[in-house]
């Protein structure tokens, strides 16, 4: 055993290790205390956030972990600026889910059990950084099974609504058949090149002759699970009706979070197994034994158009913002399909807009259920003059998620569609530019319950704590902020965009 | 006037009155009204201040050094962005002769609407930072000469919109609204294609002497910035460049409205307040045909001369369309909408002419439009704020009635109907010059002044059904123009008059933009 290499491998997961025993603090504190529980979100967030600090001094860092020194590239870990960029995207995500879960009624309700939520929390979070940096096949599988095992429980954690256990249970049922589908395409990939390394199966692809018909059904196998943890058509039935059923934070955590680390583990699985090398221009020149690209077009533009068109008939908010998810999953996929690092790293932005503006709207609704678990469409009629202080937050999320101007969600619509464009996709881009203007309908929409819209009831001002309302506040300032000076997050994301 | 940033006041005041309205607190919503006077009273100044100091023989439109009153900083630089060089954005603001006329409308309108606004009763705190935010996001318009600072600011006048036809309109509003909404947003997409398109086609030198991608409106009507792969580059030759500009023209359309995409006018009037329709009406239509001026015609000047018959024909079914649809009204406020189509018409067809008398007549009738019909809307609020009905035929022998608002309601219809002696007359008789004088459009041109008989028969019938005649017996109890109104109509009722008999003031602060424009757009690509 090499003891320097495996010292180097320690420190560069320092962020797991970091997550995995913080996760371990949280139960042993649990069990400790019987009483007093408030102090384990606070536990959270300082592990969060310790994490994250040390996330961010190992920035820089191009390297792999657990690497066999027989091979010749990679171990079962890679730790490059990309990886450390979705570690901060989960991070943050995190750290807001916390503050979220800590506001909810539908947790605190479930005071007793807090201890559970958040281990379970903590669970999601080793999964989905261990799916960003990912270069294993095992691992992949593993770190997918670890991140759907936690959410599997923690979308019926409330157990206080039947639609509760009704969503955990579709989440199971879809989240087994659709893993397993994944695990079988997993063993056909190694069985058809002799490895689980990423970077050995791209060296395998390129010199030895390879049967094309039962690479691309291996490959569409993988694709089914992770095409499932984006929710992307055809793997999208499951979403509107767990987000309806989950509670709240963790609906918004399983739409942005997870979300994220199944993109990131896609974008790291096409780049790392099926690209010969990257031209001057930026763009991936592919092996050519599967057409990524028409791939990955046809499920984007069907996913957008779906989710988009989906959308306009919901009543639900959280239904209405499940299919809007799905619409957003199309463009995120539709910035991978470029296969260029320009392509990337407008993907990379946009997941950061997108976190912001979905994990605002989705906290404005919270505060909305929270009074009575209101969530019709009916509920925030009048809700712009009764509390306007929820409903211009509310109002500016959804205008950045219809990608107007001037707000963040239009700048990442922008940076991903100039992408696009200089591929040449025009024709794409423009059916995905209609879908932007079919979303505004049902954005719109919800503007005009909030503003046009009279109450039915009595109006009643929503009350809002000063903690939620600054959360809220910050988050849509910081959405209306990163639309005028977009200067330095795009160099942020641009420096992040590079694989290992 | 050096180093006074006059346009960035011009563009910003709003905003910071914006800021004061949502701070002012419940207590003082009165208060919430003098801001907004004393905000666009310092906008008219400032624009009556940029007139009398601009320079007429600068002509502008593609030249940077014969632009006036210039404020360019860097918004957005990042260096070395993956493999395209470096990405930038100006904050690029300037006036030449044909943007001069409309910033001084904008703010001619913006100003009267306030006082139109006065009696708005339904949280006018919400309603006056919409008025605002609206008004800075028209000056960006107008002023803005890099696109995608126009195209911001372009999209930032939806949502005030939006609110302010759903909130504050009449029983059908939110229909009206979405429809507005999805219509400009249409157009807005088609517009943000381009301008990527158009972002990937041409380079511009910095100052380090590297090349980068450009959104300057400038560099992109330099034919030689233009890269020989660029997608939408003259040298490429492929029909999307030909696509973009259809593209393009829809987007301004669905603004000037353009048959067949006018179908939001007439609900977006009829639900609008009174100030609104006028601003709707005044400044926001002249929006359209003037980003078709500024950045489809010098951009494009190869695909504007082929198809310059097309945007000719559009004109005169804008203009028979409208005024046939006018007709046909039972409503005032749509009467008065449709009359809007048909006058915006006259525009498209000046513009279609391609020669110096037509653009002349096409910006001079974007400007008389703008104070005719605000005038028009004017006169409709009025008579529905006293008897809350708008049926044309409900009304009868007002003149005897109500004479002083009468006088001002005779005034206006001539003008719209283009008697000689007001303002309405000249720019079309400029437009019909203009376009008579070019062959090819010169028969659609005929057809074209069948507009402006039609136009008189709705007019004239107007006057007559509401008018003249014996007043109905309900109606005796109407009084005639208090103060506030008449603080609205008399300025109006002056431009349309003086500039009736002494066009030239007006004229010449576009004639030699306008001729410097007309030979670009011959010459260029040729």
């Amino acid at each position: 055993m090499d003891f320097a290499n495996l010292h180097l491998s320690l420190s560069n997961i320092l962020p797991e290790i970091s997550i995995a025993v913080f996760l371990m603090l949280v139960v042993i504190f649990d069990l400790i205390s019987h009483e007093n529980k408030k102090l384990i979100p606070y536990i959270s967030l300082i592990g969060l956030l310790i994490t994250g600090f040390i996330v961010i001094i190992k920035m820089g860092i191009t390297d792999s972990a657990f690497a066999v020194p027989s091979m010749n590239a990679g171990g079962m870990v890679a730790v490059d600026p990309f990886s450390s960029y979705f570690k901060l995207v989960i991070i943050l995500t995190s750290i807001i889910v916390i503050f979220f879960s800590m506001s909810s009624k539908e947790i605190k309700d479930i005071y007793k059990r807090s201890g559970e939520y958040y281990a379970l929390i903590f669970g999601m979070i080793l999964g989905m950084m261990l799916m960003v940096s990912a270069v294993d096949l095992i691992l992949i599988y593993l770190s997918v099974e670890l991140l759907s095992l936690s959410s599997y429980v923690l979308a019926g954690f409330t157990k206080l609504r039947d639609r509760n256990s009704e969503a955990s249970l579709k989440y199971i049922i879809y989240g087994s058949a659709s893993s397993g589908i994944m695990l079988f395409g997993i063993s056909v990939l190694y069985g058809l090149t002799g490895t689980t390394n990423l970077f050995e199966i791209n060296s395998a692809l390129q010199t030895t002759q390879i049967n094309v018909f039962t690479l691309s059904f291996s490959i569409i196998l993988i694709f089914v699970g992770l095409g499932f943890k984006l929710s992307a058509v055809p793997f999208h039935f499951w979403t509107p009706d767990v987000y309806e059923g989950a509670p709240l934070p963790i609906t918004a955590y399983l739409s942005v979070a997870s979300k994220a680390a199944a993109l990131a583990l896609l974008i790291r699985f096409i780049h790392s197994t099926f690209v010969s090398y990257v031209n001057d221009n930026g763009f991936w020149e592919m092996i050519t034994v599967f057409d990524w690209q028409t791939l990955l077009i046809v499920i984007s533009l069907f996913t957008m158009t779906l989710g988009n068109l989906t959308a306009l008939w919901q009543k639900n908010l959280k239904r209405l913002l499940a299919y809007s998810s799905i619409a957003h999953a199309g463009y995120l996929i539709l910035g991978l399909a470029v296969l260029s690092n320009a392509g990337i790293s407008a993907v990379m932005l946009y997941f950061l807009a997108y976190l912001f503006m979905n994990l605002g709207a989705f906290y404005v609704i919270m505060l909305i259920s929270n009074d009575n678990y209101k969530e019709n469409i009916n509920d925030i009629n009048g809700l712009g003059f009764s509390s306007p202080l929820l409903a211009v937050p509310l109002s500016i999320f959804l205008v950045s998620l219809a990608g107007i101007p001037p707000t963040f969600g239009f700048v990442a619509k922008l940076n991903l569609f100039a992408a696009v464009i200089d591929a040449n996709l025009i024709t794409v881009v423009i059916i995905a530019l209609l879908n932007t203007v079919v979303s505004v309908y049902y954005y719109s929409r919800l503007l005009k319950h909030m503003y046009f819209n009279k109450s039915e009831d009595t109006v009643t001002p929503i009350k809002v704590n000063k903690m939620d309302s600054a959360i809220v506040f910050i988050l849509a300032g910081l959405v209306v902020f990163f639309g005028i000076f977009f200067n330095n997050i795009i160099e942020f994301v641009k420096n992040s965009a590079q694989l290992l | 006037m050096q180093g006074f940033p006059i346009l960035t006041i011009l563009t910003f005041i709003p905003i910071i009155g914006m800021i004061i309205v949502l701070l002012l607190p419940k207590s003082a919503e009165n208060n919430v009204k003098y801001t907004t006077l004393a905000v666009t009273s310092i906008q008219l100044v400032l624009a009556i201040v940029m007139i009398l100091n601009f320079d007429y023989s600068a002509a502008g439109v593609f030249d940077v050094n014969s632009f006036q009153f210039i404020e360019k900083v860097r918004w957005i630089q990042i260096p070395d962005v993956a493999f395209l060089g470096t990405l930038k954005i100006d904050y690029f603001l300037g006036v030449d002769g044909l943007s001069a006329p409309l910033v001084l409308l904008s703010t001619i309108i913006f100003f009267i609407a306030t006082f139109s606004s006065w009696t708005i009763k339904k949280s006018p705190k919400g309603y006056f930072a919409m008025y605002l935010l609206l008004n800075a996001a028209t000056m960006g318009v107008f002023l803005s000469l890099d696109f995608f600072l126009f195209f911001v600011f372009w999209e930032v006048m939806l949502l005030p919109m939006y609110f302010l036809i759903g909130i504050w309109g009449g029983p059908r509003k939110e229909y009206a609204a979405i429809k507005f909404f999805i219509y400009t947003m249409l157009g807005g997409v088609f517009m943000l294609i381009t301008m990527i398109g158009l972002y990937f086609s041409a380079t511009e030198i910095l100052a380090d002497g590297t090349q980068a991608y450009t959104f300057n409106l400038l560099t992109l009507m330099d034919q030689s910035s233009y890269l020989t792969d660029g997608i939408l580059s003259p040298l490429n030759p492929n029909n999307w460049r030909f696509m973009a500009y259809i593209g393009l023209f829809v987007a301004f359309a669905v603004k000037i409205p353009m048959f067949p995409f006018h179908t939001w006018l007439p609900d977006a009037h009829v639900e609008a307040p009174t100030p609104i329709s006028v601003v709707l009406a005044g400044v926001l239509l002249k929006l359209g045909t003037y980003g078709i001026l500024r950045i489809s015609f010098p951009i494009f000047p190869d695909i504007t001369r082929e198809l310059m018959w097309y945007i000719g024909l559009f004109g005169v079914i804008n203009i028979v369309y409208g005024a046939l649809a006018a007709m046909a009204q039972k409503d005032y406020k749509k009467l008065i909408a449709y009359s809007s189509i048909s006058h915006m018409g006259y525009v498209l067809l000046g513009m279609a002419s391609l020669t110096s008398t037509g653009f002349n007549g096409a910006i001079f009738q974007m400007f008389n439009h703008g104070t005719i019909t605000a005038m028009l809307f004017l006169i409709v609020g009025i008579i529905y704020d006293r008897a809350h009905t708008r049926g044309l035929y409900e009304f009868g022998g007002l003149a005897n009635q109500m004479p002083i608002y009468t006088g001002f309601v005779t005034v206006a219809f001539f003008a719209a109907v283009g008697l000689p002696g007001l303002s309405g007359w000249v720019s079309e008789a400029l437009v019909f010059v203009g376009a008579f004088g070019v062959e090819s459009i010169r028969t659609i041109t005929m057809i074209g002044m069948l507009g402006i008989l039609l136009g008189a028969g709705y007019m004239l019938w107007t006057l007559q059904r509401v008018y003249l005649g014996t007043v109905p017996e309900k109606w005796k109890q109407l009084k005639d123009l208090d103060g506030r109104e008449l603080t609205m109509l008399i300025p109006l009722t002056i431009i349309v008059v003086v500039l009736g008999s002494f066009p030239s003031f007006m004229l010449d602060i576009m004639t030699t933009s306008v001729n410097s424009l007309v030979d670009f757009i011959a010459t260029t690509l040729n």
